[in-house]
């Protein structure tokens, strides 16, 4: 019997994880992308692998992807090292927030532990003097999303085709060359441009948010973990919907490689991906605050990206409203190499009908 | 940090960089000079113990004249517009603020990857002069010179009089070529006395044509290479030559790096100019090995009509046909030693291409562009960000350098930001 025939669309990290679960599912999965895998958003992230816990949606999605991070069977070259993450407290109010986010934790199961000011001073010594402690949840990791991407459509053993997708009707996918695929299924894993792709638009939008990273030259052992400030809250999640806001907050993280990889910033209303001077300075200057060390590191290369954010900032993950053979998994934001693989297990469980591992109700693409 | 303002700015300081400013300086406008070498004169016109070589001594002269001011030892590493550039220096970061930018920022050599190509002892040709004027003693050394062009006469010529015993120059091009080129000299008689010049000055050098390297091995004490001759209607014939030294020169590449971070059209690998060296970008002009391969002579000329350009000044019909005589000599160079096809193929799966990552050609294989392969393999993607392994990717594949984002050399975080706060775009 000829298996059922789906198509992603999209070869970032979402699109693979997609394929690659309705692989192991028996379909015959055909992956659409106009660029090589893994070389958008995909290419753009930290690759931090993180539970947070700004929702319980939040959470919950989180949760169960770093469960299937833990048991994915990942090669060398996809990097992964689990290192864990700190949320550094600079004062006794962060320290509060420190002890209700460990009780967060705590309580739905995660492993995380409340490290002091000498207990985070020798976990981190490169850390400033004077920082009140931190939370370190030990199970969170680090992978290089590209060749992840890479790794999960090889094992899925689907077809990846280069093409520049304009158009998506139901299971009906339209080329930019005027030619069209059909599959029994179809995954809308476009990123910033899934939902411009559809002919039945949601309520709901996703608008991409500017960030900025740097890498500095291999310097192993500078640090330990992957680092981000507790501000990183307010800052950095802080301003949903208002199309200019810009901010900046300490996140660093060492790379297998021994790099450093120094974050992160947001911008709305940013459409090139030009290098900001002013954002980088803040951000730079910001990461030094906490590391003075991070003066000296040598900066080998800025990038920029653009995550796809919705208002509420979760995920869209599910059935198009109407046309009953599209799924669609965008919106990620800047957790998408996180909750790919959680996005990915929810649409295979929508396309067979099983009983979904967390409510997938928050993620649905006809909210607003 | 400090900050300079002057009407041009020149980047690169060899032959079409000190032309340029001296130019625009003569003409009344305020220049300023800077390149990531103390020392003016390039790659080509290079001190040596602090002195440098007649001409570029004559040019030097002539510069600090027409008050050009000269920043030497800083590197551009950031250029938000292309009115405003920073570099980085031993002593700080420093701003340029200017009208109009002349970019001259010359070329650095093609490696082209082959078993052997990383052992210590092998370099480029280019390199090794430049490691011998740095104090490196060859006397008495044997040195191979493989690759192709002119510089191995020139390099081969100059370790022959620092007392290195230069065993051969193994040149890739047909000979055939290479004589019906110095035949077309005739047309270009300074250019037809430096050959004559070269050519009796390397006379007891071994010159052999249609030949290239295959592999280099390391033995305890010395370097054994491979050379296999393949002339037009005859069998290839390999022989081994055991050396100290190996100089690999497989031309030059352009340097584009800062041209391609403020948007300028490439024309193939160098920077796409128009008849009066003005780049796709407003206020941009280019002139030297960085906007096409063409020597010293050229390098001067088309300086001297960038700064007339950016100055406002008419080309002369003198000077446009200097241009002109030495984009034609140009052409000839560059198809007399275009690569042969068979040098595409040196490699073995294992050798590496790019050596700050370590990546082999085989990692290579699924990939169609630079940024793709950069990716999933770290190619070019380290401390010296594809300078080398593109020359030689843009050779083997067809491949375009990768997008260009600042810094454009490594730099301290804190300098960075520095910079990144002080600029104005």
């Amino acid at each position: 019997m000829d298996s059922r025939r789906a198509i992603v669309v999209g070869a970032g990290i979402v699109g693979a994880a997609c394929a690659r679960e309705l692989a192991r599912a028996g379909y015959s999965v055909t992956v659409l992308d106009s660029r090589p895998p893994g070389c958008g958003t995909t290419a753009a992230g930290m690759g931090h692998v993180v539970i947070m816990d700004d929702s319980p949606a939040q959470f919950a999605l989180t949760k169960l992807s770093r469960e299937l991070w833990d048991q994915l069977d990942l090669p060398d070259y996809g990097e992964r090292e689990t290192r864990g993450t700190l949320w550094v407290a600079a004062d006794s109010e962060e320290m509060d927030a420190v002890r209700s986010k460990h009780r967060a934790y705590s309580d739905q199961g995660v492993d995380a532990e409340i490290l002091d000011e000498h207990q985070l001073a020798e976990a981190e010594p490169n850390l400033r003097p004077g920082l009140a402690g931190a939370l370190r949840v030990a199970g969170d990791s680090v992978v290089y999303p590209p060749t992840v991407v890479e790794w999960l459509l090889n094992d899925a053993n689907c077809d990846v085709q280069q093409v520049d997708v304009t158009e998506i009707d139901d299971n009906i996918v339209t080329a930019n060359d005027g030619t069209t695929l059909t599959a029994d299924v179809v995954v809308n894993a476009a990123g910033n441009y899934a939902l411009g792709l559809l002919t039945e638009p949601l309520d709901i939008h996703v608008i991409p948010r500017k960030g900025h990273l740097v890498i500095s030259e291999r310097s192993a052992g500078f640090c330990n973990h992957q680092l981000i400030e507790l501000g990183y809250l307010k800052t950095a999640h802080g301003n949903h919907g208002e199309t200019n806001s810009e901010s900046v907050a300490f996140n660093l993280q060492p790379r297998a490689t021994g790099q450093m990889l120094l974050g992160s910033s947001r911008q709305f209303g940013k459409v090139d991906s030009v290098v900001d001077p002013g954002v980088l300075a803040k951000m730079v200057n910001r990461a030094m605050e906490y590391m003075p060390g991070i003066a000296k590191l040598q900066a080998v290369r800025t990038w920029t990206g653009f995550r796809g954010a919705t208002r509420d900032n979760l995920p869209i993950i599910g059935p198009h409203p109407t046309q009953p053979h599209l799924y669609i998994a965008c919106g990620h934001e800047g957790l998408g190499i996180t909750t790919a693989l959680g996005t990915a297990r929810l649409i295979k469980q929508f396309v067979l009908k099983e009983e979904p591992d967390i409510d997938p109700a928050p993620y649905a693409s006809a909210r607003s | 940090m400090t900050s300079s303002r002057s009407d041009i700015l020149v980047v690169g300081a060899g032959p079409a960089g000190l032309a340029a400013a001296v130019t625009a300086a003569e003409t009344g406008c305020q220049v300023t000079l800077v390149d990531d070498n103390p020392h003016v004169g390039g790659q080509v016109w290079r001190a040596e113990r602090e002195t440098l070589p007649p001409r570029a001594a004559q040019w030097y002269a002539r510069a600090r004249q027409a008050k050009v001011h000269m920043v030497g030892g800083a590197t551009v590493v950031y250029a938000p517009s292309p009115h405003e550039l920073f570099a980085h220096s031993v002593d700080g970061a420093k701003k340029f603020q200017c009208e109009k930018l002349i970019l001259a920022t010359g070329a650095h050599e093609r490696f082209l990857p082959f078993p052997g190509w990383t052992l210590p002892g092998v370099v480029g040709v280019g390199g090794l002069q430049a490691l011998v004027k740095g104090g490196l003693p060859v006397v008495g050394k044997r040195v191979a010179l493989v690759g192709t062009g002119p510089l191995l006469l020139a390099v081969g010529a100059f370790l022959m009089q620092r007392g290195a015993h230069v065993l051969c120059i193994a040149e890739q091009a047909r000979r055939t070529r290479v004589l019906a080129f110095g035949a077309s000299l005739a047309w270009h008689p300074r250019k037809l006395r430096e050959a004559v010049k070269l050519k009796r000055a390397t006379r007891p050098i071994p010159r052999q044509y249609s030949t290239w390297p295959l592999a280099i091995r390391a033995r305890s004490q010395s370097l054994e290479i491979d050379l296999t001759r393949k002339p037009e209607s005859a069998a290839a014939v390999t022989k081994t030559l055991e050396c100290d030294l190996i100089g690999c020169g497989f031309g030059v590449v352009p340097d584009t790096v800062l041209a391609r971070a403020l948007g300028c059209d490439l024309n193939g690998e160098a920077v796409r100019v128009n008849d009066h060296q003005q780049t796709s970008i407003a206020n941009v002009y280019c002139a030297g090995e960085s906007n096409g391969i063409g020597g010293a002579d050229l390098a001067l000329v088309e300086g001297e009509v960038a700064a007339l350009r950016a100055c406002g000044q008419t080309i002369g019909r003198d000077l446009q046909k200097r241009l002109d005589r030495g984009r034609s000599f140009a052409q000839g160079l560059n198809d007399t030693y275009q690569l042969r096809d068979e040098l595409r193929h040196l490699g073995q799966e294992d050798t590496i291409v790019c050596r700050c990552e370590d990546v082999p050609l085989e990692h290579l294989h699924p990939y169609g562009s630079f940024r793709d392969a950069k990716l999933k393999t770290r190619c070019g993607m380290g401390a010296c960000q594809g300078r080398v392994c593109g020359g030689a990717l843009a050779f083997l594949r067809g491949w375009a350098p990768d997008s260009v984002r600042p810094p454009y050399a490594p730099i301290p975080m804190e300098d960075f930001a520095r910079m990144c706060a002080d600029a104005t775009t």
